[in-house]
């Protein structure tokens, strides 16, 4: 198997006297989307925002490209190519698409704003996505639809070569026709060689989508399989009770000291 | 797909399927614009329909309101809500407000005045005295709002009680200073050559000119969105008729009594006024702080998970309001030919801020520009005026200016509504 790009070893992390993540190893292939998925209160987020530099780790070991990194903040984490497009999205509204997709990073020649060169790099990139459904770039962000909002984020991301993406909830607030439009975004994504990471409670989408899935349980790694390998009702059993058949943890953790 | 025909579709293009670049008629381009005042997304219209309206009833009422002399006496009373507006717009930007920006202009103006009276100093060194106070002032009350967390209301409110003080302790209860330095006072008393004038006013135009000229050409060229050629001239001439126009009018002599003795030229301050637009346009527009500020008002979640340091834009937008505000103390007192301790106090402020929402600035933060500033303060400088010349008593003034307001924040709030409902 590939190296992967990004590696979680041995990851714990406390709050006070909660344990919220035991040993926890995590890692994204480049060209898979591996899906994470788990219960409310599983360490989802806890992790993503580990994930993310907005966190730091008790214990544990965060390689990238298989090499050791030393992440202090998300500024560290965005420097390494890692891009994080949250459920919120942090979009400006009264802002628009090229303006968004470069809020915080603007071009410049000289001290004033490369208005061009921007337009053409964003226009560009949602081209790369096969991004059809915007009307125009220089329209403001208040005007879009929740699909059509949610690719401005993830393009956002793309916009600067960025090797990893994670997606929190995407699809959460969208109707079906959009959900397909970032659905369809997403496998574009990991087909371009990216590792993508979807978080999710929906399984329809993750079956759909993902090549790998990482379950999490009370804060540990239930299971990491291939998709091929698993079905819903597996999923969801190792979602709600931390095993399935020979799947899972071994002992319940619940019962397990903390 | 609405791309211009001399453009050659670039590869990427094809993918993209449903871009509009422009609107391709000048037809389209009005179509466009009306679609969005529809959507609640007025701009300074209001405020220039209002100008009109102001402008006809007080022509038909007063023979004297139309005339060269008050013309120019209304720019000059105009320029110091003009030049506090502009400040309150980049606190407005922020979604913020600042209540002590015209005791702040007072407390400034004060200063200028005591350190050329006491200290000799020269206009210029006193004038920089008089903004750096007002900025330290913002600065102060920006990391008040950022760090502890107040309300802007309640930090400037404060600030509006204690900034009080300043004038009156250093003038004393009753007194005044004299403001009568030649270049400060001369702002307002004293044209320049009407020579000069036509030379300005003809730099304005052409350089406006070249620089939509060149950016349509530009955009165009690249293949990006761009205003049909038709409306890019309809704007330069627009501006040309304004800016020639008023150059003309205030090059004729306007003397109340013409063969006595001549008053011709643009008004001093009115230079002043326009640099400072021109300045802070290209601030808001075309710089990375400018495109931070709208981001901050607009969410400013997002614009620190983008990586923009929101205190230090709070903070900024504060200075510059109260930098500005200092600008306009001088700018009052040089009106005045005085400072006393009771200058920047009672309605200076709400008449700014009225005039900067008036002017199609969102009191909810996240829109407005500079020109809003402008067209709003003449607005609120010509009520004042209009009902001086018809001698009507003060109250009546009162309520005319609190009605405007009201109206003009009502326009704020209801075509914010309709923005959320038309999503434009």
């Amino acid at each position: 198997m590939t190296q992967p790009l990004l590696e979680l070893r041995g990851v714990n992390k406390s709050f006070g006297v909660v344990h919220v993540l035991h040993d926890v190893d995590f890692a994204v292939y480049p060209g898979q989307v591996t899906a994470l998925v788990g219960d409310n209160g599983a360490g989802k987020s806890t992790l993503v925002k580990i994930i993310a530099g907005i966190y730091g780790r008790d214990t544990g070991d965060y390689l990238f490209d298989g090499e050791q990194v030393n992440v202090h903040g998300p500024r560290d984490v965005a420097d390494l190519g890692v891009e994080v497009v949250y459920q919120d999205l942090a979009l400006c509204d009264n802002l628009d698409i090229v303006e968004n997709m470069f809020l915080g990073r603007e071009l410049r020649s000289g001290i004033v704003l490369d208005d061009n060169a921007m337009e053409e790099k964003a226009r560009e990139t949602l081209a790369s996505l096969s991004v059809r459904t915007v009307k125009s770039v220089r329209q403001s962000v208040a005007s879009l639809s929740g699909g059509q909002r949610q690719t401005v984020a993830i393009a956002k991301a793309v916009l600067w070569n960025s090797k990893v993406v994670l997606l929190d909830e995407p699809t959460a607030a969208l109707g079906v026709a959009q959900t397909r439009q970032v659905l369809d975004l997403v496998r574009r994504l990991a087909d371009r060689g990216l590792g993508v990471v979807l978080i999710s409670h929906n399984m329809t989408d993750v079956l759909e989508v993902a090549d790998r899935i990482t379950a999490l349980y009370l804060g540990r790694v239930a299971a990491d399989v291939f998709k091929e390998d698993v079905n819903q009702t597996q999923i969801v059993e190792l979602i709600t009770t931390g095993r399935s058949g020979e799947l899972g943890i071994a002992e319940n953790p619940a019962t397990a000291t903390v | 797909m609405t791309v211009g025909s001399d453009i050659p579709a670039k590869t990427a293009d094809s993918d993209f399927a449903n871009d509009n670049r422009q609107a391709a008629t000048i037809g389209d381009a009005a179509r466009d614009y009306l679609n969005r005042l529809r959507g609640g997304d007025m701009g300074s219209l209001p405020a220039i329909l209002g100008l009109v309206v102001l402008f006809g009833v007080f022509t038909t009422l007063h023979d004297r309101f139309l005339t060269t002399y008050n013309m120019a006496n209304l720019v000059i009373q105009a320029s110091s809500i003009i030049v506090l507006a502009m400040g309150i717009v980049f606190v407005l930007l922020l979604g913020e407000i600042d209540l002590s920006a015209g005791v702040a202009g007072g407390a400034s103006a004060t200063i200028i005045a005591l350190v050329m009276i006491d200290y000799d100093w020269p206009w210029w060194a006193a004038t920089i005295a008089g903004i750096a106070a007002g900025a330290v002032i913002g600065f102060v009350i920006g990391s008040l709002v950022s760090f502890l967390g107040i309300p802007s209301f309640v930090v400037t409110l404060a600030f509006f009680l204690a900034l009080q003080a300043v004038p009156l302790k250093l003038i004393g209860s009753g007194g005044s200073l004299r403001f009568d330095d030649s270049v400060l006072r001369g702002l307002s008393i004293k044209n320049i050559p009407v020579t000069a004038g036509w030379i300005a006013a003809g730099l304005i135009v052409v350089g406006f000119a070249a620089l939509s000229l060149w950016r349509y050409r530009s955009r165009s060229a690249r293949g990006l969105v761009h205003q049909p050629l038709a409306l890019v001239v309809i704007q330069i001439v627009v501006l040309a008729a304004i800016v020639l126009g008023l150059t003309a009018l205030l090059s004729a002599n306007r003397a109340p009594n013409p063969n006595l003795f001549e008053i011709s030229g643009i008004p001093r301050v009115l230079p002043v006024v326009i640099a400072l637009l021109l300045f802070w346009t290209f601030v808001l527009t075309r710089t990375r702080f400018g495109r931070h500020l709208y981001a901050v008002g607009g969410n400013a979640e997002a614009a620190r998970r983008a990586g923009i340091n929101v205190t230090r834009i709070k903070i900024s937008a504060f200075m510059i309001c109260t930098g500005m505000a200092a600008i306009s103390g001088l700018l009052s007192a040089s009106y005045t030919g005085k400072v006393s301790p009771g200058s920047g106090g009672g309605n200076v402020l709400l008449y700014a801020v009225a005039a900067a929402v008036i002017g199609g600035t969102s009191l909810f933060g996240g829109r407005g520009r500079a020109m809003d500033a402008v067209i709003g303060g003449l607005v609120i400088a010509t009520i004042p005026n209009g009902l001086g010349l018809l001698n009507q008593a003060a109250y009546i003034n009162f309520v005319v200016t609190g009605g405007v307001l009201l109206l003009a924040a009502s326009v704020d709030a209801i075509s914010r509504r309709r923005r959320s409902a038309a999503g434009v």
